[in-house]
């Protein structure tokens, strides 16, 4: 059949472009408005000027640190051994792990709150140092199941299983088995898995302003109560934030064995190694 | 800020073979405890929390068995609630099935350039992730009072939008807001299913005789409709659980469920605690029933796919 | 007038011309392959009779009716898959009715020509079941049941074996062979399966390079190949280097023997051609009949069963040779001397 130019498609496209692209450019258009009468960045100048953009930031980001560093003890090593040693249990992980999926934020952060308060065996809400690790915890809960899906589908595509054999029968330990041969096999699924912890956990709104930390996701909030210019600034950021995260986890997934993520040339990294 | 369920979980489904240890039972006797932590960590941080609210949910403040929570969810104002989360739900997932499947449709089928599909898909990968506070921000910009769309709406268009009684911080504002993640969402789980639906059929169908019409009816939206109804009621609990997004917009003045339980959290509006753990237990109930219908869906459509 | 013909038939895609001048006539009833390596355009035209790709020029007229315009839905035409294409969502009965539903015809008589169609391929139990419950073999059958039960004026099957088992593809071809005499259906199948063309076709088409090198029965096909092409790609092909002595009578200086064909060569006398043998036209040693005797050094000899595939180095160029396998016989040593000999008729000049 003779192809004619898709109208109908082309039209689709046209209007879903529309439909994304009109907020991003209407923030962006806002954030400059901040002087009267002309367009500057005073918007993004007052928001980084300000100490509690810098120190709620820096809060999440090592709250997001965490949990990422956390989750990953967690998840990498059990992931590891339940496929290697406990296949029969690995579909009760899995369903484990993607629990938090049908747990709505603010009902795991209740449970939290009422089971580690004031009067539980482990009350964590009490110190401020407590209800940080809470919270780290909670990051942990909410990532899971990407980081879960990541770090197993990591693991599934190199067939642990063979090469811990292969490695033991060369006469590795097991612990060097993990660290030399099956860790930096999974790396890219782990760097990919934290991305999406990242970016889940930085801006992270509920859990933060129900145990109230003073993290980035409630100043925000705060901050479009209060302003008018800086919350269309912050939009702008975050979305561009999120599409380097986005863009560094699909590197981190696609990228083969052996591949830095960045790198000038295939010649030259090989002529480095050499 | 959901992305779940990509095709990547069928590699991960399958199963690896039972490793065979010839010889040496009392190897493996401690295997198990491997997967101790994280048990416990599932146990402490996941299980005994929602536990804990669902046996509070049938507790009175002093302990005592009742059924009397679950029954005062049906009271005016938390059923009030209730309704109104589902009714934005189903029609954020409505309208975020309909234009994520015409979009998915577009790019995938629709003999488009393979560059504009791998940008579609992208920004839906951004899209899809791009929830909260900061989508909130970027709505009021364009469709709040002064927003760009409003106020050129009203400049040189003469209609004034808020006049006409839409308002973003009202039920279909919100709906509007929530598309911008639903319907990325529903692009990149539909897609296989829609790559699925192979060109031979169409092709046979219209050897013998069919038209394109009767393709589409007789093939391919029963081979479609497992995966789009799984997919809808996975938007619809995405929505159920929106929070975040809500209260950047309406400063929890809009009583979904959410907003109704954080406000208990915060402040205990309720007087009962319990009631609390009904309300939660309640969330739990709906994001169960519609993720299991969605996996039993989705079940079903890959048996088709093979 | 044949019942099919196709006239000048081209197709390109952009610059990328597959099918070039494309001429063939189909008589009723005929079943004809079109046989060729993959790109080579055999698909396409299938494609173009079935009405998926419209031609670039050219006509394809069925049953006196020009069709080259009309839509698929509109051909009255039976295709059958590689990849099977059943719809996932209905049962075998009712893919097998989906053409009549498709034209509105009544339910019982639906009824009627779907048990008739099951019957016909030999699966009439399996109506209810869904084709992810059937063997591939299984699913190809219930196609081509489809295909069938809507009464097509031809049909088209579009290398409907090749995702089989190797056994199953043998029996089926049989099969398909066999209900397509009964109904006297015209029928055109794709295929780069050489042994499927030759041993299921009324006449083969060899496609190359968009264009049909030759047109005949199997055995014309594989005996007298027109071309180099079609010698190459049909069957093994042993070429030995030679030059033309007579044009007039036919004979030809092979190592320093003089040949005679006993036909005239279309190429003058001190050309070099090559000259083509079927393994089975070449003996080990001496026979009656065998008229061109060469010496020749065993360079590999594959013991098969009951054949012996030997490889001969003649000096003129190398050859396959089969012999039976006899219990009192054993293959000849490799590296030891032998003679070849063929019979001069056998031999088939290819043009350069």
């Amino acid at each position: 059949m003779t192809r004619r130019f898709p109208i109908l498609p082309t039209l689709i496209v046209l209007a879903g472009a529309a439909y994304f692209l009109v907020p991003l450019y209407a923030a962006f258009q806002f954030s400059l408005q901040m002087k009267r009468g002309e367009l500057s960045f005073e918007a993004y100048r007052s928001v980084f000027e300000s100490s509690t953009f810098l120190s709620t930031l820096t809060f999440s980001t090592v709250a997001s640190a965490a949990a990422i560093f956390f989750g990953a003890v967690l998840v990498v090593p059990t992931a590891y051994w339940v496929r290697l040693k406990l296949p029969k249990l690995r579909p009760v992980v899995e369903f484990l792990s993607l629990l938090p999926l049908i747990i709505p934020p603010v009902v795991l952060v209740f449970g939290h709150i009422r089971l580690f308060g004031s009067n539980s065996i482990l009350p964590l809400t009490m110190s401020s140092w407590g209800t940080n690790i809470l919270l780290v915890i909670g990051y942990v809960v909410l990532s899971m199941p990407y980081m879960f899906r990541a770090v197993d589908n990591g693991m599934a595509s190199i067939d642990i299983a063979t090469l811990t054999e292969a490695a033991e029968s060369l006469g590795a330990s097991r612990l060097r088995t993990i660290i030399d041969v099956i860790f930096p096999n999974v790396r890219s699924a782990i760097v990919s898995g934290a991305f999406l912890t990242f970016s889940i956990s930085l801006g992270e709104f509920v859990l933060a302003s129900l145990l109230n930390r003073p993290a980035f996701g409630p100043y925000m909030v705060q901050l479009g109560q209060d302003y008018a210019y800086q919350p269309a600034a912050l939009a702008i950021m975050s979305f561009a934030l999120t599409w380097i995260l986005m863009a560094l986890m699909q590197m981190a997934a696609t990228r083969k064995p052996g591949q830095r993520l960045f790198r000038p040339s295939r010649s030259l990294a090989a002529s480095k190694s050499q | 800020m959901t992305a779940m369920t990509e095709a990547g979980t069928a590699a991960g489904l399958r199963e690896s073979a039972p490793q065979p240890r010839a010889g040496v039972p009392a190897r493996g006797r401690w295997d198990w405890l491997g997967a101790v932590p994280f048990l416990a960590f599932v146990i402490i941080f996941m299980l005994a929390p929602v536990s804990y609210l669902i046996i509070g949910a049938f507790q009175t403040p002093k302990g005592a068995f009742t059924l009397g929570n679950i029954a005062d969810l049906a009271s005016p104002n938390i059923a009030a609630s209730y309704w109104l989360s589902i009714r934005l739900s189903l029609a954020s997932a409505l309208i975020g099935t309909v234009t994520g499947l015409m979009l998915a449709w577009a790019v995938v089928l629709g003999g488009l350039p393979g560059w504009v599909r791998s940008a579609v898909t992208t920004f839906s990968g951004v899209a899809s992730n791009f929830a909260g506070v900061p989508l909130a921000f970027a709505f009021i910009a364009t469709l709040g009072r002064i927003g760009l769309v409003t106020v050129i709406l009203r400049k040189v268009f003469h209609i004034n939008l808020y006049a006409t009684g839409f308002s973003l911080f009202s039920f279909w504002g919100l709906a509007l807001t929530y598309l911008y993640f639903q319907m990325p969402l529903m692009l990149l789980v539909i897609t296989p299913a829609l790559e699925g639906l192979k060109r031979e059929w169409e092709e046979a169908a219209a050897s013998l005789g069919a038209s394109r019409l009767q393709y589409w009816r007789f093939v391919g939206a029963p081979v479609l409709a497992p995966s789009v109804l799984g997919c809808f009621l996975l938007l619809f609990a995405n929505a159920f659980g929106t929070l975040a997004t809500v209260i950047a917009l309406t400063g929890s003045n809009f009583s979904v469920v959410p907003i109704l339980l954080f406000q208990q959290i915060r402040g205990n509006v309720l007087y009962n605690p319990n009631l609390g753990y009904a309300l939660a237990v309640g969330m739990i109930a709906i994001m169960i029933v519609t993720n299991t219908a969605y996996l039993v869906l989705r079940t079903r459509a890959e048996r088709w796919q093979k | 007038m044949s019942f099919l013909t196709i006239s000048a038939l081209r197709k390109s895609f952009g610059a990328n011309t597959v099918v070039k001048e494309f001429d063939l006539g189909v008589q009723k009833g005929e079943f004809i392959s079109l046989l060729g390596p993959s790109g080579c355009g055999k698909t396409t035209v299938l494609r173009m009779v079935a009405g998926f790709e419209t031609p670039s020029a050219g006509r394809i007229h069925i049953d006196g009716q020009d069709v080259t315009a009309l839509r698929p839905n509109q051909r009255n035409i039976g295709m059958v898959f590689q990849a099977y294409a059943l719809f996932p969502n209905l049962s075998v009965a009712e893919n097998v009715a989906f053409g009549l539903r498709a034209a509105r015809v009544p339910k019982p008589q639906i009824a009627a020509r779907v048990a008739e169609m099951l019957e016909l391929i030999g699966l009439p139990d399996l109506g209810g079941r869904y084709p992810f419950q059937l063997s591939g073999g299984q699913q190809q059958r219930i196609a081509l049941a489809r295909a069938l039960a809507v009464q097509p004026r031809v049909l088209l099957l579009d290398e409907p074996l090749s995702a089989l088992d190797a056994k199953i593809r043998v029996s089926l071809r049989t099969e398909i062979r066999e209900i397509q005499r009964r109904l006297g259906i015209t029928t055109i199948f794709v295929t780069h399966d050489q042994e499927e063309a030759l041993s299921m076709s009324d006449r083969v088409v060899v496609m190359n390079g968009g264009i049909a090198e030759q047109v005949g029965a199997p055995f014309e096909i594989y005996n007298q190949p027109a071309t180099r092409f079609v010698a190459g790609f049909v069957g093994t092909l042993n070429t030995l280097q030679a030059t033309v002595a007579d044009a007039q009578t036919g004979t030809l200086s092979l190592d320093g023997q003089h040949v005679r064909l006993g036909r005239a060569l279309k190429v003058p006398a001190g050309s070099a051609v090559s000259v083509a043998l079927r393994p089975e036209a070449v003996r080990l040693g001496r026979a009656e009949g065998l008229d061109v005797v060469l010496k020749a050094r065993i360079d590999e000899v594959n013991f098969l069963g009951s054949v012996i595939r030997i490889r001969a180095d003649m000096g003129v160029g190398k050859v396959s040779l089969d012999t039976f396998n006899r219990a009192d016989a054993p293959p000849p040593p490799v590296g030891s001397e032998a003679e070849v000999s063929f019979a001069a008729r056998d031999a088939i000049v290819l043009d350069h």
